[in-house]
């Protein structure tokens, strides 16, 4: 699953560590869902939907599989 | 922001409160283990009330600690907790097969040593430090 996490963190001037604040989560988990090596539980899709004011498809989406 | 820092500081106090308890108790159900281990041996000349007192005493700590444990792993982020259940599972399997299979060893006596348990649980513990620390990585 691709997301544009990192990017939305970049246009708020925000650290990985603000961003794990913000969602109540390790700073680990942060880089790794903008890795692409963890996805996100749907509750925490949606805190993160909430957070910037988006829609989930918005932030996440999926990637078919090879 | 205020809001912000109280909340991120309230998840995280949680985490450190929840692991100074498994801390505690842990540390408690090894005094408790080496009372009821060693207790009748130096302490109180192999009294069966004390023993079995120190026993009972040493399982009731073991319940606390494992209510501990659980509250720890509730209050961990999904990945973290991922990261822990990919660990348990690997020692419990690992702990399992070998486990039985030290057994069968021993019982055939293809080994001349008795198999221990206390060699069993050095290895689900190893076993489990390898698993945390391999997730660590897989997920850095």
């Amino acid at each position: 699953m691709k997301n544009r996490l990192k990017v939305l963190r970049a246009e708020r001037d925000w650290t990985q560590a603000r961003l794990a604040d913000e969602l109540e989560v390790s700073r680990q988990t942060i880089n790794a869902i903008e890795k692409g090596k963890f996805d996100p539980s749907l509750p925490l899709a949606f805190k993160a939907a909430r957070l910037f004011g988006l829609a989930i498809e918005e932030i996440f989406q999926d990637e078919p599989q090879p | 922001m205020n809001d912000l820092n109280t909340r991120s500081d309230s998840w995280a106090r949680t985490n450190v409160k929840n692991t100074l308890r498994l801390g505690y108790w842990t540390a408690a159900w090894l005094i408790t283990m080496a009372l009821a281990s060693f207790g009748p041996v130096f302490i109180w000349q192999s009294n069966k009330l004390l023993t079995g007192l120190a026993i009972l005493f040493n399982l009731g700590v073991g319940f606390g600690m494992i209510m501990a444990n659980k509250r720890h792993l509730k209050g961990l982020d999904e990945l973290q907790q991922k990261i822990q259940l990919e660990a348990m599972a690997l020692s419990l399997g690992v702990g399992l097969v070998v486990g039985l299979c030290y057994s069968s060893l021993d019982i055939s006596n293809l080994i001349s040593f008795d198999a221990e348990i206390s060699h069993l649980v050095i290895l689900m513990g190893l076993t489990y430090f390898a698993g945390v620390l391999v997730s660590h990585r897989k997920y850095q």
